[in-house]
């Protein structure tokens, strides 16, 4: 809205200086953000085309050395293209765009985004844009080769031709800009990718870097996300040169009709409620407004209760995406992520999600690594201003397993995800790359991290726990033996097999199998205890090959014979399995399906 | 083998079957045994002794640490099997190192091997010597007018503890059982904390003039001084007399000679010497002497309040003179006396108070 405005104010001057006098906001303050800002610029046209279409995205970026300090920068995707008619203004033009009012978490600055890179590489290399976009896999593509006329704010073609293309469908865009490439920094092109495909596990995206090193970010899921619903503004939630430029836009002939048309939760009776309070006339002519009357109708606003606005219109990226996302791109150990219920701050809709991933491949001794994002856009610059940054330092992160200096990030093998959806994100300022504090979502940000700290918390504490039993277990199943082999020594007795009373004392479900043999047979028995504090409810499998005699076992044939018992033991319930066998028994130690590795020794876990 | 160390070895292979038993019922292998602290001790009226109680601990393999102490327990039962069959002999610190190719049963110092010794004591009801198990040298002497006939390499000897030995004295042996007190001219015996104090009393001829026996305790008293002190005390009917520091630890000192330890106390009625009394350094001393004092360390206080709550020494006396340090803050060593010049403690201090209780 404010690129929309200053260019309304700055119609006289060239864009050439409009783009040179906004460049902090629009993403192109310094040599390595500029290349940055141009991919974001081209996966994010990528990625919400695909989405409208309903197109799995496959992006392709690519950024090769050219001349000494710039590089070409490549953008492909699979998505719908671009009719040939549209090529030159959408990426020829500034502030081209569809939707100026509609109200709805989006991605981009709506008309300015692709065509500031297309200016950006101009005004930088002198180099045109080359586009190809394909519509239909019947016909050709067509490649055009643009300039923006900075005098005009209009596209200039180089050339256009019909060509061979390999994808079915889809759009190219290929620039050539003045900036600089860095490496392996959180603010970085690889980062921005990594990061844009954790929220985007619907998107394969396919990374090649100057030294033409490959990066894939595969895809997780094969579900398409919902496409945002378009709502109109609330009431609350509007400034007054956007009120302003509303009247002045509206099909509405009165302003009862304009307030009921252009707003959510205005309906008859709270048009005129609003507009008797504020004094003006429900047939005047939304045109005829003046400031001060569009101010005096904004008081008004603010006085008058209306229903909070509805919050179908966010799409948050869902728990288990978040989880699968964070699992595949770090190698965590343990994942968990919330999605809070929608909120309203000054009449906006708002979600919070977090997620975290833990252990694993991360790395430990440094301090935790915060991914934010608003509306699916990572959020890379302006890390500690954020208030998404002071959130995370305000929890006490020692509560819940982690290291922590007071007030700073917290110390650990882990990763915190924060996604704020909002149909109005509140920026600290125009560069749009910082959350401001908003109580409303500073509150929600809390409890969310306070919940996965839980959550993490309980983890921790249950694998110390098991570690402990491990280690226990590993000790006792030295010390016990070589107890039982002393003892039988000193004794001049026969050795004992202690396996079951470790067991015991570890408290796991344990498997015994003692054969007897006689006349060429085998009388197997197994005796399955149940040592846990728990009722176990599992199936025991044994496979022989020969003459198989079983007792209350259910038996299967195949090229060998597999005799499983369907059993449930009680806390320190104990059964015997019998059966006979002229032949061998071929699995190792008897197979055991329905109890976890960590609780069963004696034999192996299956799942067969 | 003597009958007695057959029985020994019995009882000692009676603690691997109880194990062996468990096991093969399948069964978790724990044993019990007298708790060893200062909550589980009693007065025995019969013996005036403090011996432990009816308080059990388990031993048990749910532990990590209890399946250690059963695995080392087997270990050093294999290894005194051996020995007693071999009739060799070993000390406690031979006994830890013979650990140490043991591989997970090693022990890790030699206390620990110490403790469980004592444990098997406890549990056979046998004592050390009995497994052929010897304690290092301590090298507490004795200085007086006795004489004992003792069982060498070389031979039976007599010696007269003044009359045939050194100023150093007459070396204790391990074995107190083995020396035989032929006769004697002696009032009572004197038993001294410190080093300094006993050369002291030495150079200024005290067993002499007094007709006493001097025994240096060298600290915390080994069994075998004790058990000598209970002969001299029960056999030739002296009396026994008990001169430490005046702090909190020399009265420990004074309570294992006269009432048991608490670490051994399944061999009080072998040990302690319920008749001994108790000089001083005392509290009141500090006052009445006007000696130079230090200051309490935490250490100290800590140690003092434990003396209130330990049984042994619930008297009035006690009491009184713990509480009156607490108040007053200070210590006092023995050679605090020397304030008042080389003679005042045998001279002055010490036929006073042992007037006052009655031993001269």
């Amino acid at each position: 809205m404010i690129a929309e405005e200053l260019a309304k104010k700055q119609k006289e001057i060239s864009i050439a200086e409009f783009f040179e006098k906004n460049k902090h906001i629009l993403g192109y303050s310094n040599p390595v953000k500029s290349i940055i800002t141009c991919v974001k610029e081209a996966v994010d046209n990528s990625l919400d085309a695909c989405e409208e279409a309903g197109i799995l995205p496959d992006i392709l970026v690519k950024i090769t050395r050219s001349e000494k300090n710039s590089y070409r920068i490549i953008v492909e995707d699979n998505g719908p293209g671009v009719v040939k008619e549209q090529i030159p203004r959408v990426f020829g033009k500034l502030l081209y765009g569809s939707r100026f009012h509609a109200i709805r978490q989006s991605r981009g600055q709506q008309g300015i985004g692709i065509s500031a890179a297309v200016l950006y590489a101009q005004l930088t290399t002198g180099k045109p844009a080359v586009i190809i976009s394909k519509t239909s896999p019947k016909e050709k593509a067509w490649k055009v080769e643009l300039f923006i006329n900075t005098r005009k704010n209009e596209p200039e073609i180089v050339s256009e031709e019909r060509i061979e293309w390999h994808r079915a469908r889809g759009t190219r865009i290929e620039i050539e800009v003045a900036g600089t490439y860095v490496k392996e920094r959180k603010q970085s092109v690889l980062e921005y990718l990594r990061e844009t495909s954790i929220v985007n596990p619907h998107a394969k995206i396919t990374f090649i870097d100057p030294d033409g090193e490959i990066f894939e970010f595969q895809r997780v899921s094969e579900e398409l996300p919902l496409v945002p619903k378009e709502i109109k503004p609330h009431p609350h939630g509007i400034e007054l040169g956007m009120l302003m430029s509303m009247l002045r836009y509206t099909n509405a002939k009165n302003l009862k009709n304009f307030l009921k048309a252009e707003f959510v939760r205005v309906g008859d009776k709270t048009a005129e409620e609003v507009l008797n309070k504020a004094g003006l006339d429900p047939s005047l002519d939304p045109k005829s407004l003046s400031r001060d009357d569009a101010l005096k109708l904004l008081n008004t606003f603010k006085e008058t209760d209306f229903l909070p606005p509805p919050t179908d219109c966010l799409s948050p990226i869902g728990e288990s995406l978040i989880m699968k996302s964070l699992m595949t791109e770090y190698n965590a150990e343990w994942v968990y992520a919330t999605t809070r219920k929608p909120k309203v701050y000054s009449g906006h809709p708002f979600l919070v999600e977090v997620g975290i991933a833990y252990g694993g491949e991360i790395k430990g001794d440094e301090k935790v690594s915060i991914l934010r994002y608003a509306n699916k856009i990572p959020l890379l610059y302006q890390q500690s201003g954020c208030a998404l940054t002071k959130a995370v330092e305000s929890v006490n992160w020692k509560n819940y397993g982690l290291q922590q200096s007071r007030g700073e990030l917290p110390v650990g093998p882990a990763v915190i995800l924060i996604h704020l959806a909002s149909t109005n994100i509140p920026y600290t300022s125009e560069s749009k790359e910082a959350i401001a504090a908003i109580p409303e979502i500073i509150d929600e940000v809390r409890l969310s991290l306070q919940e996965v700290g839980r959550r993490l918390r309980e983890y921790v504490e249950r694998k110390k726990k098991l570690q402990r039993k491990k280690k226990k277990e590993d000790v006792l199943n030295k010390v016990l033996p070589l107890l039982a082999k002393k003892v039988c020594e000193v004794l001049e007795k026969d050795p004992l097999d202690v396996d079951r009373i470790v067991a015991k004392i570890i408290g796991n479900v344990h498997v015994e199998r003692s054969i007897a043999e006689s006349d060429g047979y085998m009388d197997v028995c197994l005796r399955i205890s149940n040592f846990t504090k728990s009722r176990k409810e599992m199936k025991v499998y044994e496979m022989c090959s020969g003459e198989v005699e079983a007792e209350n076992a259910k038996v299967m044939q195949s090229s060998y014979t597999t005799l499983m018992w369907n059993i449930t033991l009680e806390p320190n319930e104990e059964v015997e399995l019998r059966y006979r066998v002229k032949g061998r028994i071929v699995n190792k130690k008897p197979l055991v399906e329905g109890v976890s590795e960590e609780i069963l020794s004696g034999g192996e876990v299956t799942f067969l | 083998m003597k009958e007695i160390e057959a029985q020994c070895l019995r009882a000692l292979l009676g603690i691997a079957e109880r194990m062996y038993d468990q096991m093969k019922a399948g069964k978790i292998p724990e044993l019990e045994i007298a708790t060893r602290t200062k909550h589980n001790i009693e007065f025995n009226e019969e013996s005036e002794v403090w011996v432990y109680g009816d308080r059990r601990s388990i031993r048990s393999a749910k532990t990590v640490k209890g399946a250690y102490m059963l695995l080392r327990m087997a270990y050093v039962i294999g290894f005194l099997k051996e020995q007693l069959n071999a009739n060799k002999s070993s000390t406690l610190r031979e006994l830890y190192y013979i650990s140490e190719n043991w591989g997970m049963a090693k022990f890790n110092e030699q206390q620990e091997s110490d403790r469980l010794i004592e444990d098997l004591e406890i549990i056979t009801a046998f004592q050390r010597e009995h497994f052929h198990i010897r304690p290092e040298e301590d090298g507490a002497t004795v200085i007086g007018p006795l004489r004992i006939r003792e069982e060498t390499r070389r031979g039976v000897k007599e010696i007269h503890c003044q009359d045939d030995v050194g100023e150093g004295g007459y070396q204790i042996p391990v074995n107190v059982d083995k020396i035989e007190f032929v006769d004697h001219d002696a009032k009572f015996v004197i038993a001294i904390e410190t080093g300094g104090m006993r050369d002291r009393l030495v150079e200024n001829g005290f067993d002499e003039k007094f007709d006493a026996i001097i025994v240096h305790l060298k600290g915390q008293p080994a069994r075998s001084t004790r058990r000598l002190l209970r002969r001299l005390n029960t056999e030739l009917g002296l009396p026994v007399v008990v001169f430490t520091d005046g702090d909190p630890w020399s009265y420990r000192i004074y309570a294992s000679v006269a009432y048991g330890s608490i670490k051994s106390a399944h061999l009080s009625e072998y040990l302690a010497t319920p008749a001994a009394k108790f000089v001083g350094i005392r509290p009141s001393d500090i006052v009445k002497y006007d000696l130079p004092s230090d200051k309490l360390t935490d250490k100290d206080i800590q140690a003092l309040n434990s003396i209130l709550s330990d049984p042994r020494f619930d008297t009035d006396f006690w009491k009184r003179e713990v509480t009156l340090q607490l108040e007053l803050n200070k210590k006092s060593e023995q050679q605090a006396l020397a304030k008042y010049g080389l003679d005042y403690v045998t001279d002055v201090y010490l036929p006073e108070r042992l007037s006052e209780l009655g031993v001269i």
